[in-house]
């Protein structure tokens, strides 16, 4: 590192705390799909066409994920950003 | 009883050649026999990390279509006793390894072997699949970068669920983390991900962390693994992986930045 880096090092934006929590997020994403049935991106795409018939929307305003909560039940859980009324 | 160990990753060029060559090096220079089997059909390269490309007459394919018996195949290392090489072909046919076929041969060679390193190529596709299908433990190597991790814990997904394993219901596939081209410096700028943030990530045991070095260049220029490089910060790091991975317990090296003197930080390295 030579003297100006070591100045400039003092300011840098921390890039790793970013780094670390995008893959938090998305390797919990990635779980919840792991475990979930064979049928279950097929039964999502679907959903997601259903919601588009009626509502405006683009496919990343809308999640739908498999919680595995204990052995007996999972929650499927559906969230929709609407678009706000014009 | 025979281990089978896949090197894998899913994401490319994270060092799991560079690590399949160190480990099985490592472990026959601690007398265990074992042998390293390079699964990436197609783009042949463990033979010459390990130094012996003149010397391949035969390969894998081969071996599994009957053409040549694992004899003929084998490559006994020039400099260790106990070390021996599978090479792969360069056959552009996807469909050369078959389950069947390899675990045919992963049989034949565990009747002889105490280690069967395999090296796995980058992806999810055939060849990955097969490498990892018949493993007992598994080194996840993992680069501290976001694509690389987040490939890993795909990989620890199929181990889980594609492996011979998991699908048998057998006692599952032992993971573990390496995490490789580690740049301590880096870490405390807060450029790269620490080992500790890939730890908890992807919330494996930790086998060992190679730093990123020059060493491991000039080791491939010369087709020695390395681990035989006593002298370099990598080569050591790999004996201390290696050491564990057979049940020692050492602490970490290499992790936290090496002090600089004051001119060397003004004028740089
Ligand atoms: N610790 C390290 N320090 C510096 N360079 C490294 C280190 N580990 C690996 N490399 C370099 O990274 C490159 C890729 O390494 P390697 O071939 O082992 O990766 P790989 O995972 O087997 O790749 P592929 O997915 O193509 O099979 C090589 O040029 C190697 O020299
Ligand atoms: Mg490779």
């Amino acid at each position: 590192m030579s003297l100006l880096d070591y100045f400039k090092s003092k300011k840098k934006p921390n890039t790793a705390v970013t780094a670390k929590e995008r893959l938090q997020i998305i390797v919990a994403h990635q779980r919840g799909e792991r475990d979930a049935p064979d049928y279950f991106p097929q039964m999502k795409q679907e959903i997601i066409e259903v919601i588009k018939k009626y509502v405006h929307i683009d496919s990343d305003q809308v999640s739908v994920q498999l919680d595995q909560n204990d052995d007996k039940l999972s929650v499927l859980e559906l969230n929709v950003t609407l678009p706000e009324e014009k | 009883m025979t281990q089978i160990i896949v090197v894998t990753s899913g994401k490319g060029g994270v060092g799991k050649t560079t690590s399949s060559a160190a480990i099985a090096t490592g472990l026959a220079l601690k007398g265990h026999k074992t042998v390293v089997v390079d699964f990436d059909i197609g783009l042949r390269n463990l033979d010459l990390i390990m130094g012996c490309e003149r010397r391949v007459v035969y390969d894998f394919v081969n071996v599994i279509n009957g053409e040549a018996n694992l004899n003929q195949a084998l490559i006994k290392d020039k400099r260790c006793p106990n070390l021996f090489v599978l090479p792969a072909s360069q056959t552009r046919d996807k469909d050369a390894l078959t389950k069947e076929g390899v675990g045919r041969v992963l049989d034949d060679l565990a009747k002889d072997f105490e280690f069967i390193i395999c090296d796995s190529p980058a992806g999810i596709e055939t060849g990955a699949m097969m490498a990892l299908y018949f493993a007992d433990i598994a080194i996840v190597t993992t680069n501290p970068e976001v694509s690389s991790v987040r490939d890993s814990d795909r990989i620890l997904g199929m181990l889980q669920s594609k492996s011979k394993r998991a699908e048998q219901s057998l006692e599952p596939v032992k993971e573990f983390l390496l995490l490789t081209r580690y740049s301590p410096s880096r870490v405390t700028t807060g450029e790269m991900l620490s080992v500790e943030d890939v730890e908890e990530i992807l919330a494996i045991p930790l086998i060992g962390v190679i730093p990123e070095s020059q060493a491991v260049l000039k080791a491939s220029n010369s087709g020695v693994p390395v681990i035989m490089d006593q002298e370099s910060d990598a080569g050591k790091a790999y004996s201390d992986s290696v050491d564990r991975l057979l049940g020692e317990e050492l602490p970490l090296r290499f992790v936290t930045e090496e002090k600089k003197g004051f001119l060397k930080r003004i004028f740089g390295s």
